[in-house]
Parts: structure tokens; sequence; C-alpha cells
């Protein structure tokens, strides 16, 4: 079981995070992973909290449980924080990616990390997406920050994948403003 | 749908691989009615209807009930005939499923399971197949993606062998593996076209030549009959799934069998347990496994017929088991899963203590810790030689 690397996205629906779990999820598998990537289906209605997650491991996954133990967890609405406990279950170590203006010193106070362990990033995931692809898009940048902040993921398999796997569905300029989002992601998120 | 690829493997979810085999199936008809959480199966398909990747005839109706009767009416005709559903779904199917099965129409159905109302609910449970189990179709489930549509393309050759010719029912879990990515190696479109082959219906109903009838009135002189002959049919199948799963893996290095047996050699507890949760069950044995538990598990893929020698013979010298169903009979006597295991150990020369545990209705999730708690129950059992709860609700 420890050699799972565990992911929870927190959202709202319509702001993509099922679809980031999923090229996470893509991504990963191309770089020669076994994954998983699952959204949690509750009421469907745009702006309601949602979450996604994603399990990516060396070996065959076998488990079929929630994510309730994330070791990374990705937060693209910062409105949430008085909504939803993001910290939940999180490991003690855990990584958190928060799009957010704000610095992460004062995105660990305000997710009452103060004590603990966990390393907290942030970056202006919505900024970026509105200056790149021109809507906002939080996700494609905050798999960016992803790539930079850990080790299981290179910008180069995200960005490969995509630009392989969608370029069917979406116009160049599409694909053009998404990659330049992911790589905007990668270098402006910060940690303390 | 997503397509990578590595090591010849693509990352698709549960919903998204059963329409890719029915693709490279390519049936005559495919006939349904959209309902959560199979929607995306459909969905997928009429894509490819659209886009002219086969040569079906899609027919969209208004109901299941009526999904079903153009199943029957397409397969009475001697096409080959497939579609999809879930709960509610197959739940209004149910006087249509009767009917396909008492025809001998090997009609392929994909289920993916989802607990039926009320209360209303769209998460897995197996509430809705348990319910037609009795039905005369044969029923497959399966653990992951994978599975799934491996599934699917044997069913087309057991459900259409001349032994059988029975519908067949495909089940996997709502949600946890039909919205799922997971890694998957399809098959090439040629070498499923092959697998399959063609169907030629013995009896069709456009076969002027040659006339027959389907589903005539028939009093007490040969209606009990019929029914033995289906009987006998659906007892065969077994055989047939054997077959098919061995000359798959002969074929694609995956082998199926009647089921799944997990370090149960020198098991001393067991848990029995369907579809995805199987997976998770896995997991908690090997960390028992590590601290020198003697425990493993057996996962029922054919269902129905159920192959209640070979089951029983591979958990008799098992001491305590524990069926985990994610259906209850409301027989106040334990989950379906566990009364066929039960029964099916009575001959047992040393018998095993048995026990029901009902989990994950509606969705609920089933940790490892859940079969931990369990493996523990059964520790206990070990000790004392006494089941002391025969059924309980667990993951409440």
């Amino acid at each position: 079981m420890e050699n799972y690397i565990e992911v929870r996205w927190h959202g709202r629906a319509q702001q993509g995070i099922v679809t980031a779990a999923k090229v996470l999820g893509e991504a990963c598998l191309r770089s020669g992973k076994f994954v998983q990537a699952f959204p949690e289906f509750g009421p469907e209605r745009m702006g309601a909290p949602v979450r996604a997650y994603n399990r990516i491991s060396d070996e065959p996954i076998r488990l079929h449980c929630q994510v309730t133990e994330p070791g990374y967890v990705l937060i693209a609405d910062p409105t949430l924080i008085s909504a939803v406990n993001l910290t939940e279950g999180a490991l003690e170590n855990a990584i958190f990616i928060v799009n957010t203006p704000k610095g992460a010193k004062e995105l660990r106070a305000e997710l009452g990390l103060n004590e603990k362990k966990a390393l907290v990033y942030t970056l202006d995931a919505t900024k970026i997406s509105f200056e790149t692809i021109g809507r906002v898009m939080p996700n494609t940048p905050m798999l960016g920050a992803l790539a930079k902040v850990t080790a299981f993921i290179t910008l180069d398999a995200l960005v490969d994948n995509f630009k392989e796997n969608y370029a069917k569905k979406y116009s160049p300029k599409v694909i053009e403003g998404n990659v330049a989002a992911m790589n905007r992601g990668y270098e402006e998120v910060k940690g303390e | 749908m997503a397509i990578t690829m590595t090591k010849g493997q693509t990352g698709l979810t549960g919903n998204a691989a059963i329409a890719v085999a029915m693709k490279q199936i390519n049936p005559d008809v495919c006939a349904a009615y959209p309902i959560t959480p199979s929607t995306t199966v459909i969905e997928d398909f009429s894509s490819y209807v659209a886009d002219g990747k086969v040569t079906t005839e899609l027919i969209t109706v208004e109901s299941e009930h009526s999904a079903m009767s153009a199943c029957i009416g397409a397969s009475a005709a001697g096409a080959r005939v497939m579609t999809a559903t879930s709960a509610q779904g197959l739940a209004l199917m149910w006087e249509m499923l009767y009917i396909a099965s008492g025809m001998r129409l090997p009609i392929i159905l994909t289920n993916v399971n989802r607990a039926l109302s009320a209360p209303i609910n769209i998460h897995c449970d197996h509430s809705d197949s348990m319910g037609a189990r009795d039905s005369g179709w044969i029923q497959i489930y399966s653990e992951t993606v994978q599975e799934g549509y491996d599934n699917l393309i044997q069913a087309v050759r057991i459900a259409e062998d001349e032994r059988v010719l029975l519908p067949a029912m495909v089940c996997l879990d709502g949600f946890i593996t039909s919205h799922a990515i997971e890694n998957i190696a399809l098959l090439e479109d040629e070498d499923v076209k092959k697998f399959v082959g063609e169907y030629r219906a013995q009896n069709s109903l456009l076969d002027t030549d040659k006339p027959s009838t389907y589903g005539a009135m028939t009093l007490p002189d040969v209606y009990i009959n019929f029914k033995h002959q289906q009987s006998q049919a659906i007892a065969r199948a077994k055989e047939v799934v054997i077959e098919v799963g061995k000359e798959f893996g002969k074929k694609f290095g995956r082998t199926y069998a009647l089921f799944d047996a997990y370090r149960l050699e020198d098991a001393e507890a067991a848990i029995v347990i369907l579809n995805s949760a199987a997976g998770t069950t896995k997991v908690a044995v090997d960390e028992l496994r590590k601290q020198g538990k003697l425990v493993g598990a057996l996962r029922p893929r054919l269902f129905r017929p159920f192959p209640f020698k070979e089951i029983a013979d591979a958990l008799s010298h098992v001491k305590a088991i524990a069926v985990l169903d994610r259906a209850d009979s409301m027989s106040g006597f334990g989950g379906p899963v566990f009364n066929e295991v039960r029964s099916a150990l009575y001959d047992a020369d040393k018998r095993p203590k048995v026990m029901s545990r009902i989990y994950g209705l509606g969705g609920r999730d089933y940790k490892v810790k859940d079969a931990l708690g369990v493996f523990n129950e059964l520790q206990k059992v070990l000790e004392t030689g006494k089941v002391e709860t025969l059924q309980k609700y667990i993951t409440i």
C-alpha cells in the first residue's frame, strides 16, 4: 500500500478538476505507470464542491476504494477553504498546491497547517489560465505546478501527452494555450 | 475518451472500454435506453454508429422494457444483439429477461451495477443483477476495467455456443469501475472479429425456407420440458466458460476461469467477494500474509450458472469463510452469494464455518480496513470454532 501515490483534487463543478485527474492519469500512464483516475460523483450542478482522485503506482493497482489519505492535495478554488475540510485525512507530510494570488505562508495559516509538516505551494492559476487559455480553467496551470513540486510526473510528460492526445479534440490554438498554461504553472508556483 | 499508450496500454474508463469492445464486436443491432451509470456505454457506442465505425442498427427506445423487447425481436430474427443498462433499467426489463432466456436468445447485456431504489441512489451495489439471478441469464462479474472488456468479448462466444444458446450479462461496478480510468490493453479489431466469429442463428424468424416459432403458448404437456432443456443448457454453460476463458488466454495472454482464487491453497480463513472489492480484499490478504496469517480470497467470476462443485472444492480446506455480499436478499438469512456458497459447501467432508457480511450498499466505500476487520472476525472463529454472528452489515 505504501507504494501508491494518492492525489486528491478539490474544485467546484465546471472548473475542470475531473479532466485534470484524467489528464494526470494519462500522462503518468504514458510514462509507464499504472494509474487510476476517478471522480467523486454527487449532485452535479455548476459551482458545487467536487473532488477527483488519482492513484499512481509502478505496479498494477488493485485497490478500488476512495482515496482518504492523500499525499497530494490540489485545490483549484480558494473559496472552498471555508466550505470544505480540505486537509481531511491528508498525510502528515502532504503537499498542498492552492490556486490563489496569496503567498504560501498565508495559505498555510488559512488551511490550519501552521503546526504541521505539510508543504504548501501557491500559484495564481486563475490569472494564468485567463491569460493563456482565455478563460478561467485553473486545472491546467495546476498540472504544471504539480510537475514542478513533485518527482512522479514531469512537465514534458504532461505537455507531450496533451499535444498528442488532445490534438483531435481541440484546435491548435487551444492546445497552445493549455501548453503555455502548464509551462507558466510550472514557472510561477511558489513555496514558502 | 482517453487514448494514451504505454507498453501497449491505454487509459480508459470501464464504460469506454465496454463501448470499444462493442465497436470491435460490431453487433447487428443495439437497442438501449440510457440510465446512470451505464449511460456512457451507449453514448460512446452511438458515436461509433454515427461516425460509421460500426454497421450496427442502433434503436433508441422509450424505456428499458422496450429496449429488451427490441433486442428479443432482433435476436429472434437472427441478429447478434447487445445492450447496456443499470439498476431500475434492469428492473424494468425483468419480464423481458425471462422471455429472452426462455426463447434461448443469445443477447449480450452489460449491466453496470447500481443500487435499486428506494431510497434513490445512483451508486454501486449488486441488488440489480442479483434481482435477475434466476432469470435464466448467464452472469459474469468483472473486477477491473480490463476484465469487463475481456468478459464482454468472451460473453459473445459463450452465449452463442450451440451447447448454450442463452443470453448473458456482464456485470461491472458502477462508478468504481465504470467511471474510473485504469490501464487496459486493448485487442486489435481484427483479433476480436476473429475471436467472436460470425453469428448464424439456428432458427431465424426471417428464414422463410425454415419457418420457426418462438415463445408460443405451451400447456402443461410441454412447458416443463422446455424449462428442463433450458436448465440443462445453462448448466452446460460452465464448461463453455472454461473453454472460452482458456482459448482467450492462449490467444491474448489473459486466461480466465470460473473464479479467481487468491492465495487460497493453504488458507485457513478466506473472504468470498464479487467484482471490484475483490481487489481491495487482495491488498488486505497481502498485509496479513506479511504477518504470517494464512488468509486468502475467492472472487466468483461466473455466478450464473453457479459453479458449486468447483467453488466448494476450492474452499473445502478453508476453516472459516466470510461471504461478502453487495446486495441483501431481504430473506433475513444473509446475501445471495452467501447462500450459494454455504449451500455448495454442505456436502464438504469438513464443512467450513461460513458467515454472511453485507457491505457497500449504495456505493458505501469498502476499504482495506473493512476487509481486515472481517479477517479479524474470522480469526476469532478459528480460535473458538464458533461463528458468533452469522450475519450482519459492515461498512456502516
